[in-house]
């Protein structure tokens, strides 16, 4: 267990920085996006952008599975327990994000709707076996790391013919995300130089879905882990192929990914799973082919199948900037309600919720009343 | 003429292996007897209990009497490192030391929801009697309730303590001031990553150990050696953060803090990594931040050293004026960034 505190060590840090600092080409700009939350809050944590020469930043992505969820899923799930008397399990995170009209399942459990925070699927399955004249909807989120539980617990549920347990399925894709970042539209006028890629989803899926990556989008990547340390590795190398003009996907965090990664949590994924063919989220619009919905054999333990609601979409909180920030097009200062009227104790948008989005690790770590240097624009 | 007493006992005794609070022992009748007889009584016996009313009498001695309650609730109930009797103990005797006071007596309420495994009651209820007896204070009063199944989660504990101040001491949150020391009695975030572990169902092979502990012995020696000590307090719930922009608060001052001093167990920084939470927020249950003079600092440091509950006893930072009262964090990586309160609750990272 020592590897931590060793990757944590300042003498390496400053190492690091320095190398850097020397070989960037002081002529151009690294925009360097990390993709996962976890990035994003090791990065405000430990003060990494501060170590970095200024032309290169680091560009917050999309990787928060509770920033990404539209608010209508939400809305979804909260009509869910107001028209069918149901037990509500999901993850603290998501408590606390904002629906429609501030509304939230911590508010809705305060007014007597059954919401259960959960820590582990292993805690829906031993509720819904101790409690069976309850109906017990787990909703479900996150990338490709919290998805083989989901599938282990169906698989569960299977096996025990329980009839009291569903699943309200929002497991969504890494790859189709990162594409639609990458993907030049109009208002996404920022090119990125380099991605930093997940860690903890590519110890899932390995490195390979990232191949389209170079090739169809000349943007290099490197699989990074979420110790500071690796950060910075990993932003190191991108320098490096971006200075030698090399365009490949490598891999820092060798200690937990392999190319293929983990075969028995795929073919688990593969047999409860497919692909639905179109999912918003939030900040991306709808992607195709980017979230996962229950295969047939499992259709039974569908939520949206045993519990129809109808909602209806509501907009985004008006002055959030959470969808311009989720694509890397803002920092969270930018946003006009950062800091005054919204802050991790009165969130307005997604982002200021979870300790991986970019507005509440940007607003928890905050260097004292230093201004935060406006993002380049 | 001689009477046959009428015998008191209910005519099953309590089944202890298998049996379940069910709503009778709370009535107030039989099966309430039944159960303090049997069950808390025993455990607690002391003269002030035998006294047999709804209120311990007590003569307390000189000094400025220091009162406090502290209300538990913790799942899973029992933990590596503990239960929640002792962490009931622990808790209230902590609170109230940290007034540099000597603990006298404890009361103790529980909430019990109906169908509780009496086995697990016995063994809370043994686990409170053991921490207050190593403790040295007495349980002096109580009091049982039972609540239907689905309204409790298994047992609450409500312990209220009260103890003496010894004259001359004035140790309070708001005597922080500008140039002060800033020490810790050891590694932080244990208790809370220990539970949040166990909540995660992270098969480690080390288990992590909940801090759980009565601190009124290290106080002891701590006021002894340096009786000029101007703020204690446990960092419970909010980890060292919370309590140390409580303090700043209270005491109208900011504070340096740095990262590199503080000590944490690789377990926990494991942990942390893994679940993605932070130790300097994870509640610790026998751990206490002290604030004295800096000339003190050096003699408060070997004190705590020598005691068993502060073998790591570190000093982690100095007090300094500021007046929006701000605590920085010096990270390890050399950064400055505020360390701000706790929002919401810790949670493990999803991504
Ligand atoms: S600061 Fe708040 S309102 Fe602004 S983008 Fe972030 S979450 Fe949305």
């Amino acid at each position: 267990m020592k590897y931590v505190t060793e990757f944590r060590d300042q003498h390496l840090a400053h190492q690091l920085a320095q190398t850097i600092a020397a070989e960037v080409d002081p002529s151009r700009s690294y925009r360097l996006m990390e993709f996962c939350g976890g990035h994003t809050h090791a990065i405000f944590r430990y003060g990494v952008q501060q170590l970095m020469p200024p032309n290169l930043r680091f560009v917050h992505g999309p990787g928060c599975p509770v920033c990404v969820l539209p608010m209508a899923r939400l809305d979804q799930a909260l009509a869910l327990l107001h028209e069918y008397d149901v037990t509500l399990c999901t993850y603290g995170d998501l408590l606390r994000v904002p629906a429609s009209g501030r509304q939230t399942l911590l508010k809705a459990k305060a007014a007597g709707a059954d919401v259960r925070m959960i820590y582990s699927t292993q805690d829906v399955l031993q509720i819904a076996r101790t409690e069976p004249h309850r109906q017990i909807v787990f909703l479900a989120i996150g990338f490709e790391t919290t998805t083989p539980p989901t599938a282990v617990l169906l698989e569960q549920a299977r096996a025990l013919q329980l009839k009291n347990l569903s699943v309200l399925c929002n497991h969504v894709l890494t790859p189709p995300a990162l594409r639609a970042i990458l993907t030049p539209s109009l208002e996404h006028a920022m090119p990125l130089d380099g991605i930093l890629g997940p860690s903890h989803v590519s110890t899932i899926i390995g490195t390979a879905p990232y191949e389209c990556v170079p090739r169809d989008f000349h943007v290099p990547v490197v699989i990074a882990g979420f110790e500071p340390l690796d950060v910075m590795q990993a932003a190191l190398m991108l320098v490096r192929q971006l200075n030698a003009g090399r365009c490949v996907v490598e891999n820092q965090y060798r200690r937990a990914v392999s190319a293929a990664g983990n075969l028995r949590a795929r073919e688990l994924m593969a047999r409860v799973f497919v692909i639905r063919s179109s999912f918003e989220w939030r900040g991306l619009g709808f992607l195709p082919d980017s979230v996962l919905a229950l295969a047939a054999d499992y259709a039974d333990f569908d939520a949206e199948r045993r519990f129809p609601v109808s909602v209806i979409t509501a907009p985004e909180p008006s002055g959030c900037d959470c969808p311009a920030i989720l694509r890397g097009l803002k920092e969270p200062t930018q946003c006009r309600l950062f800091g005054s009227a919204c802050t991790p104790d009165h969130p307005i948008g997604a982002c200021m919720v979870s300790s991986e989005g970019a507005c509440a690790a940007y607003w928890t770590h905050r260097a004292y009343l230093a201004p935060t240097a406006a993002a380049e624009t | 003429m001689t009477l046959t007493p009428l015998s008191p006992a209910p005519t099953a005794p309590l089944d202890l292996v298998h049996g379940r609070i069910d709503l009778t022992h709370g009535a107030g009748g039989r099966a309430t007897a039944q159960l303090l007889d049997t069950l808390f009584k025993p455990a607690f016996a002391n003269e002030w209990l035998a006294q047999g009313n709804d209120q311990a009498l007590f003569s307390v001695p000189p000094g400025r009497l220091v009162m406090s309650t502290d209300a538990h609730v913790v799942a899973p109930l029992f933990f590596p490192g503990g239960d929640i009797g002792s962490l009931a103990v622990h808790g209230t005797i902590n609170d109230v030391a940290m007034s540099g006071a000597r603990p006298l007596h404890l009361a103790a309420s529980f909430i019990l929801e109906e169908g509780l495994p009496l086995a697990d009651l016995a063994r809370i209820v043994a686990s409170l009697a053991q921490a207050a007896r190593d403790a040295g204070v007495a349980v002096v009063t109580g009091d049982t309730k039972v609540v239907e199944r689905g309204k409790g989660d298994g047992v609450f504990i409500t312990t209220t303590g009260i103890g003496v101040v010894p004259d001359g001491l004035l140790i309070s949150g708001d005597q922080a001031r500008p140039g002060d020391a800033i020490l810790i009695n050891g590694t932080l975030g244990d208790h809370g990553i220990a539970i949040l572990s166990q909540r995660a169902h992270l098969g480690f092979e080390t288990v992590l150990q909940s801090d759980s502990a009565a601190l009124h012995g290290l106080v002891a020696d701590m006021i002894a050696a340096v009786p000029e000590i101007h703020c204690l307090r446990d960092p419970t719930r909010g980890g060292l953060a919370t309590t140390l922009n409580e303090l700043a608060h209270q005491s109208g001052v900011g504070m340096r803090i740095h990262e590199a001093a503080i000590p944490l167990q690789p377990a926990v920084i494991a942990a942390c990594e893994l679940l993605g939470l932070d130790p300097l927020y994870s509640a610790n249950e026998g751990k206490l931040v002290a604030i004295c003079p800096a000339a003190q600092a050096e003699t408060l440091l070997a004190t705590m050293r020598r005691h068993p509950l502060g073998t790591q006893a570190a000093i982690i930072g100095e007090v300094v004026a500021d007046p929006l009262h701000f605590v920085q964090l010096r990270t390890r990586f050399g950064g400055e960034r505020l360390l701000d309160w706790l929002t919401g609750e810790q949670l493990p990272r999803i991504c």
